[in-house]
């Protein structure tokens, strides 16, 4: 039992180890292969019959995607040691990069700078209002997400970066009521980022100092 | 290597080289009477590409998807089909679609189709005005409403094996807009049989409302006195009325309906306005005289 125990440690040690040679910026070029994909088949002209609305919702869904993922980094290393916190500020901004070709594909494609409409939209439309909520909750996270601002901010830092939970609730609630009815796929997200959320609780009531 | 730089807007639509072969075929005087008449109710825009019509519909019972529809209505068996026809009609039964078909005369009608989702197109439909068949079976003086329903048969229409509705879809029109000659009953589309994922092999249009009065697959039709159950607003009554006359005034909880975007422009497409009732405000606002369409939407 304890052999087996101390095998693993060193190999999630060794794992560890072979990540820390792995800059953190390849996460940059490995986040922009969906939209490359994207613009492939834009290309190819295989964005269907309403190709904004395919761009709309690929930009989001991938904004939320990486929102998911960038949550799951923390309770990954509690689950199995291996740590990927060297990368986590990529992973933000990457989510960050595609929420905002998200709102800009809306804004630009959809409703063409209509501001009146646009306004009215945020201001009357639930799923709207939420989604844009998420967005502007994560604008001061990319803008922090800086050096600097980490040793300026220094222990209010770790505080303000917690805004990514409420963030990725809404985009998640967003994504389910932009559906007329249940959509299962908006059900899954919602679940996911629940369930990473709830881990944090039981770490912190159960789990190790 | 071949490129082929064809795109699928270059292609002739059909109704257009049907047009020409109605022209080569001059002098058939009986082609001229109908075609006047028919023009009256058509849009002369340009009609959306077949491949669009196809392939962007919402079809929940085929999956929620805009493509799952034209992916997964294949499997449907649409003959045998018949339609119950019954409520308050002098003659109720079950009607085979053959007989349906021949209840009024088959005209195209280009009509404008305004989804509550905002967007729109431009399809040229084929069918018979609901007032034909309406008269054929006899409605009785005390019938105000008519309620449709589609085919309810989960092991060909994978969306109904989840209860993302209340199955079988149901919809309803009071009987003037029914009788109201805009009101089709439509069998084709681009002069062939109705394509499955949009509602084969029958299917009604309704084009002042948005897209969701416009049932699909039709397998009964009931003459009420009372306003029926329909499916949509059963669902979710704060989003979706019973009328649900296209009315860029009352906008929806989840759209602005005042601006709609038209499918078939690409990326850039710019949004156009929507119009009262779709632009079929003549025909039919009077319908509405007197009623308050921000109560009644």
């Amino acid at each position: 039992m304890r052999g087996r125990i101390c095998r693993k440690i060193i190999k999630v040690q060794a794992i560890n180890q072979r990540l820390r040679k792995i800059p953190s910026w390849v996460v940059y070029p490995l986040g922009l292969i969906p939209l490359a994909w994207l613009i492939a088949r834009g290309m190819m002209g295989d964005l269907g019959v309403d190709p904004v609305r395919t761009v709309e919702h690929d930009m989001g869904l991938r904004g939320l995607q990486w929102l998911v993922g960038g949550l799951a980094i923390t309770p990954l290393r509690w689950a199995t040691g291996i740590s990927l916190v060297r990368f986590r500020r990529a992973v933000g901004l990457v989510a960050f990069f595609y929420v905002t070709l998200h709102l800009a594909t809306w804004l630009l494609l959809d409703i063409q700078l209509n501001w009146a409409q646009a306004w009215e939209d945020i201001l009357k439309r639930p799923y709207i209002t939420i989604g844009m909520g998420a967005m502007i909750l994560l604008l001061p996270l990319a803008l922090t997400s800086n050096n600097r601002s980490i040793r300026w901010l220094g222990g209010r830092w770790q505080k303000l970066h917690r805004l990514v939970y409420v963030a990725a609730v809404a985009g998640a609630v967003h994504f389910l009521l932009v559906g007329k009815v249940w959509v299962g796929e908006a059900l899954i997200y919602l679940s996911l980022v629940s369930i990473l959320l709830a881990l944090r609780i039981t770490h912190r009531v159960f789990g190790r100092p | 290597m071949f490129r082929n730089d064809l795109k699928w807007s270059d292609v002739t639509p059909k109704a257009q080289f049907l047009n020409r072969r109605q022209i080569m075929a001059a002098g058939a005087a009986s082609l001229v009477a109908p075609r006047a008449f028919a023009a009256g109710y058509s849009t002369d825009e340009k009609p959306n590409m077949l491949e669009e019509i196809t392939n962007y519909n919402n079809f929940y019972e085929f999956g929620l998807g805009k493509t799952d529809p034209a992916q997964n209505a294949g499997q449907l068996t649409i003959d045998p089909w018949a339609v119950q026809i019954d409520g308050l009609v002098d003659r109720p039964g079950s009607y085979d679609l053959a007989d349906v078909m021949k209840m009024g005369p088959i005209e195209e009608r280009i009509y404008r189709l305004r989804c509550v989702e905002a967007w729109s197109m431009v399809i040229p439909w084929n069918g018979f005005q609901l007032s034909h068949l309406l008269q054929k079976v006899g409605v009785q003086s005390s019938a105000r409403y008519v309620s449709f329903e589609t085919l309810q048969r989960p092991e060909e229409m994978p969306g109904q094996r989840q209860a993302l509705l209340d199955w079988p879809y149901r919809e309803g029109l009071r009987i003037d807009e029914a009788m109201h000659p805009l009101t089709l009953m439509a069998t084709g589309l681009y002069g062939d049989p109705m394509p499955k994922q949009n509602g084969a092999p029958i299917r009604l249009v309704v084009p002042w409302k948005y897209g969701f009065k416009s049932i699909k697959s039709i397998v009964r039709i009931s003459v009420t006195s009372n306003q029926p159950e329909t499916t949509w607003k059963q669902t979710n009554f704060r989003e979706y009325g019973f009328y649900a006359n296209v009315n860029p005034q009352v906008s929806h909880p989840r759209w602005s309906q005042a601006t709609e975007r038209r499918i078939g422009g690409g990326l850039f497409n710019s949004r156009q306005d929507t119009v009262m009732f779709n632009g079929y405000g003549d025909q039919v606002a009077s319908l509405y005289a007197g009623q308050d369409l921000s109560k009644d939407y």
